[in-house]
Parts: structure tokens; C-alpha cells; sequence
């Protein structure tokens, strides 16, 4: 970890951004162009969190980069530039292959209309009523109503349809049947409203370009550098309030600080449960994190080609949809993202990023001898399912490498290498931060609305809109 | 401002957030998002809008007052008639 702080970084900021995920960017994009001083600083050499990338032989892999909701291109364009909108393209082939069911979608409501009612035999009132259901949502209605609960009521006894409906999105945000129904819909109706979507050119150029848009609108960046404090004072008026960060060793004022680390992290770690009252710790407890991921990483020889087998392969040999075998160890249900040359223009490289769900605890405390072990197996087993798709795929790969949750914990410090933020309940404890502490805000994933590259974008945009209530505030008290 | 400013300032604040909608024909007396697409993120922009621009708070109780052109007309007016 570097010590350095740039010579141009200065020792007070209007506010202090803490993280560069996509929340993290947006929100100090947004308020450096509401004509705030903002400083951003990223633990990592690269900006974006998660929505990250690296390289290997001529490969850029891509680590989070699958797929969002057309919505992306809104947000891109009235947070971002269109320049950055332009980058985001549909992905038309997204493929299901498991023992219930196998076959291609443009995953959107006109194509899984016609799915349900020609293969499944589903009527067309029961496919129609669950749309429209899903799709009048809101994150403030009812959570009585569990997903199971939803899908029993539109499709009862179906496994196979539950199936279809939820496994995708568990891949994409970590969600099971047992969450309430309404986290489901809204995310669920995002895709269905016009199919899945990705970024033309990868990670690197898409968030490279944030990056300079983000020094154009004047915030001050500083990689590499580790919050160890968000300094907490006692004011004169008002108990508490937020004074600024501690980091690399130096102290930096700021009015306000949005912490875009996980929010468990940034509560316990960053803050410290004694500058809340008792029963907010006692609620930010009850908090669940999402699971975590793994990851293979395979890289494709030079001049080797692979056909068109789709853009994303939600794949899996369990008989039925299982919630605990997708976090297992051993899974057999994973996500294909397969990048062909198209995907980064003027490449001529392909590579498949294989990820599955799985839980920290399975991976965190193995003797390092069986950690590289399971590691080996997971690849094998991942190359085993590939051979189903691209045959003879062993003899066209010139990289191979795997992460396990304790990777992601070591690259984005989340807590158990959360890959998902937080379940639900996340959301109100982060919203509540300002009213515990005057100048205290966090963004990121938090429950799953607000969760997954659009989810966070938007809600860096939302709580942006807090922070710059908060100092148009202070400044009239001034 | 007057009501007519006003109400020029509020369609060109939408237009802005949502170019591709047509706001010609956007009547008065009905919600504006029955009429054309403006999702939440979109109306939160409206109120970020509002802040930038004029200075002027709208309390999340009083979002509901911005449901058609009319009523953000009415609600606006004692907040921007000395603009």
C-alpha cells in the first residue's frame, strides 16, 4: 500500500469520497458538477470497486462486467456524458441450459411471454398478471409477500418457472426465494423491459473514461490510499458531527464524507459503534451481507477462435433450483460470460469468465495446501462444463486463473467478500447515517434495488442529492 | 417569475432530463408521469434542478405537489414569484 499523497491534493474538501465503485463515481461526479470541492480516494491503483478488471498475456478480463438493465444508458447519460452511454450495447444471446429446461432468450417480457406459454404451458392471463405485478412494484410497498410466495401465486407447483424467473437473477444480485417479493419485481421488470445490456470497449475503458470526466469536472482523485478513520467531532451546536477522514496517515477536513465501502465496514470499522446510539448498532447488526463469488478466468491462444455459443450461459447440472447448491462449493451452477473480439473493437482476443455464487466461510480458513487444491478443482470443473459448449476447450487456452471469496475480500475489503453489498435491510441503515451523524452519508450496495452497476449508479445519484441538500445547508448557516 | 415563466422554467427542467419525450401536448390538470416516460431517478432530478437553479428546498412531503404542471405551478409560485 503506498504511502504517497499527490502534491496537489489538498488538506480540505467540501466532501470526501470514500471508495470508487460505481456509486462512489457517480456521486462525486455529481457533486463536483453541483460546484462542490470533492476528493475521492480508492484503497486500489484502479477507480471502480468491483466494476473492475486486470490483464494477462494480452487478455483483459473483466471481473464484474455481465450484464445490466437498458436503464444503464439513462443513467450514463444524464449522470455521465453521452459519450459514456454510447459505449453500453444489448446482449442478445442469453442462453439457459440446465436438466429442466434448455434454450436461447432475448431475456425480455415479449420473448419469456413466448417461452411460458409455447414450452411451458402457462396461460397467457397468469403470464400476463405476473408481469404486470412485478412491474408496478415499489421499493416502499409491502415486503409481507416473499418471492416464493409470488411465484406460487402465478405459477403454483412449477419448479421448472421458478426456476427460469429466479436463477439468473440470483447470479446477478445474490437474492433467493426467501427475500421479499418486491426486491425481486423491481429488479426482475429492469431486465424484462428490454432485455440485458453490457459495455462496448470492457471495464477499463468504460470506467477510464468516468475517470476523465471526473477530472474534468474538477475532483481531486487519489488512488492507492486507505482510509483508516472517518473523524467524528463534537460540535457546538448539534452532538456530533462529520469533520473528515484519516487517511495514509494524514488528516483531511471535510463538511461532509460518503463512504461507498461496504456499509458494515463503514459503520464498525470506519466510524466506530461508539459514536451511535445503542439501538442503531443494534439495528446495523441485524444487517445480513450477500453472499460472495468465484470466479474462473480463462484466456483463449492467439489466433484460436471460438463459435458463437451466446453472450451470457446461465448453466447448472443440479435437478432442481437450489439455493444452497449454488452457494456450495462444489456447485455445478454457473454463469458463462463469453467476450469475443467484438466486445473490445480492434481485439482479435477471446476470453470466458465462468462465475458462481459462493460463501465465504467455505473458502476462508482452508490450510493454504487445500485452498490452491480447491482452487485447481474449481477450474477443472469449470473447464469440464465449458467442453459441454466450446469442445476441445483445454487445447485453446493460454491463461487460466481463479478467484474465491477471499479474493474479493482482499480487493475490495468488503467484509466476507461480499460481492453483493447487503440484503435488504442495508438500505435503511444507510439511509439513516445522516440523521445519526450531520454529514455522514453512504452509497453502494445496499439491499437489492440498489444493487448491481445501475442500482449503485442511481444510488450515488440519490444520496449526491442528500449531500448537496446537507452543505447548501450548512452553507447558509455560515 | 410569473405563472407563465414559472411553468416555461418546469418544462424546460423536464425537457432537459427526458429530450427524447414530447412535451408539447403535456396537459395540466393530469400527472405528469400519465403523460409521458419520467421515472423517479428523473423526477429527483426535477428537485436537484430546482436547488441548483434557484436555491429553492422541496421537502420530500411535498413531492406530491409536483404531480402535474399545474399544481408545481401553484406549489412554485410563492417560491419563485421574487426570481
Amino acid at each position: 500500500m503506498s504511502q504517497d499523497w499527490s502534491k496537489d491534493i489538498k488538506s480540505e474538501y467540501d466532501v470526501v469520497v470514500i471508495g470508487s465503485g460505481l456509486a462512489g463515481l457517480t456521486c462525486a461526479n455529481m457533486l463536483a458538477r453541483g460546484g462542490h470541492s470533492v476528493l475521492l480516494l480508492e484503497q486500489h491503483h484502479n477507480l471502480g470497486g468491483l466494476a473492475t478488471w486486470f490483464k494477462r498475456k494480452g487478455h483483459i478480463f473483466d471481473i464484474a462486467l455481465h450484464g445490466f438493465p437498458v436503464g444503464m444508458i439513462k443513467t450514463c447519460r444524464k449522470y455521465w456524458t453521452p459519450e459514456i452511454a454510447s459505449m453500453i450495447v444489448q446482449l442478445k444471446g442469453i442462453r439457459f441450459d440446465n436438466p429442466q429446461f434448455s434454450f436461447t432468450t432475448t431475456y425480455n417480457r415479449e420473448d419469456f411471454t413466448r417461452i411460458l406459454e409455447q414450452r411451458f404451458k402457462i396461460p397467457r392471463e397468469n403470464i400476463e398478471g405476473f408481469f404486470d405485478t412485478a412491474r408496478n412494484m415499489n421499493f416502499y410497498d409491502d415486503q409481507g409477500m416473499n418471492t416464493r410466495e409470488f411465484f406460487e401465486k402465478f405459477f403454483p407447483g412449477r419448479d421448472d418457472v421458478h426456476r427460469m424467473l429466479m436463477e439468473s437473477v440470483t447470479y446477478a444480485n445474490g437474492s433467493t426465494l426467501d427475500d421479499p417479493a418486491i426486491t425481486y419485481g423491481i429488479v426482475f421488470s429492469n431486465f424484462m423491459s428490454k432485455g440485458v445490456y453490457t459495455v462496448r470497449g470492457g471495464t477499463d475503458q468504460f470506467i477510464g473514461k468516468m475517470r476523465e470526466e471526473l477530472l474534468k469536472n474538477g475532483v481531486a482523485i487519489q488512488p492507492k490510499c486507505l482510509v483508516e478513520k472517518i473523524v467524528i467531532e463534537e460540535g457546538k451546536t448539534e452532538s456530533k458531527k462529520t469533520a473528515g477522514v484519516i487517511a495514509n496517515g494524514k488528516r483531511i477536513k471535510s463538511k461532509a464524507v460518503v463512504s461507498n465501502g461496504n456499509l458494515l465496514s463503514t459503520i464498525h470499522k470506519l466510524v466506530g459503534d461508539e459514536n451511535f446510539p445503542e439501538s442503531f448498532v443494534t439495528e446495523a447488526k441485524k444487517v445480513r451481507l450477500n453472499n460472495s463469488s468465484c470466479q474462473v478466468y480463462i484466456g483463449i491462444k492467439k489466433g484460436e477462435r471460438i463459435d458463437y455459443i451466446g453472450d451470457l450461459l446461465f448453466t447448472s447440472k443440479a435437478e432442481k433450483f437450489d439455493p444452497q447448491e449454488l452457494c456450495s462449493k462444489n456447485t455445478t451452477s454457473r454463469t458463462f460470460s463469453i467476450y469475443y473480439p467484438q466486445t473490445r473493437p480492434g481485439s482479435d482476443m477471446y476470453s470466458i469468465v465462468a462465475s458462481s455464487n459462493a460463501n465465504y466461510d467455505d473458502w476462508a480458513n482452508l490450510p493454504e495446501r487445500e485452498y490452491q487444491a480447491s482452487k485447481e478443482a474449481l477450474i477443472q470443473r469449470t473447464l469440464d462444463a465449458l467442453e459441454k459448449y466450446v469442445p476441445k476447450i483445454r487445447d485453446k487456452i493460454d491463461h487460466l486463473e481463479a478467484s474465491t471469496p477471499k479474493t474479493f475480500q482482499r480487493y475490495t475489503l468488503h467484509l466476507s467478500g461480499a460481492s453483493f453489498g447487503t440484503k435488504f435491510e442495508g438500505l435503511k441503515v444507510s439511509m439513516g447515517l445522516p440523521k445519526e451523524i450531520p454529514g455522514l452519508f453512504h452509497t453502494g450496495s445496499v439491499g437489492i434495488i440498489m444493487s448491481g452497476w445501475l442500482g449503485a449508479a442511481n444510488y450515488g445519484v440519490i444520496v449526491a442529492h442528500d449531500v448537496d441538500k446537507f452543505l447548501s445547508a450548512v452553507a447558509r448557516n455560515v | 417569475m410569473t405563472k407563465e415563466q414559472i411553468k416555461d422554467t418546469i418544462l424546460e427542467i423536464i425537457a432537459q432530463i427526458i429530450p427524447d419525450e414530447d412535451l408539447s401536448n403535456l396537459k395540466g390538470d393530469i400527472p405528469i408521469r400519465e403523460q409521458v416516460e419520467l421515472d423517479s431517478m428523473d423526477f429527483l432530478d426535477i428537485i436537484m434542478e430546482l436547488r441548483k437553479r434557484y436555491g429553492i428546498e422541496v421537502p420530500e412531503d411535498d413531492y406530491i405537489q409536483l404531480a402535474t404542471l399545474d399544481s408545481s405551478v401553484a406549489y412554485l409560485e410563492p417560491r419563485m414569484r421574487e426570481l
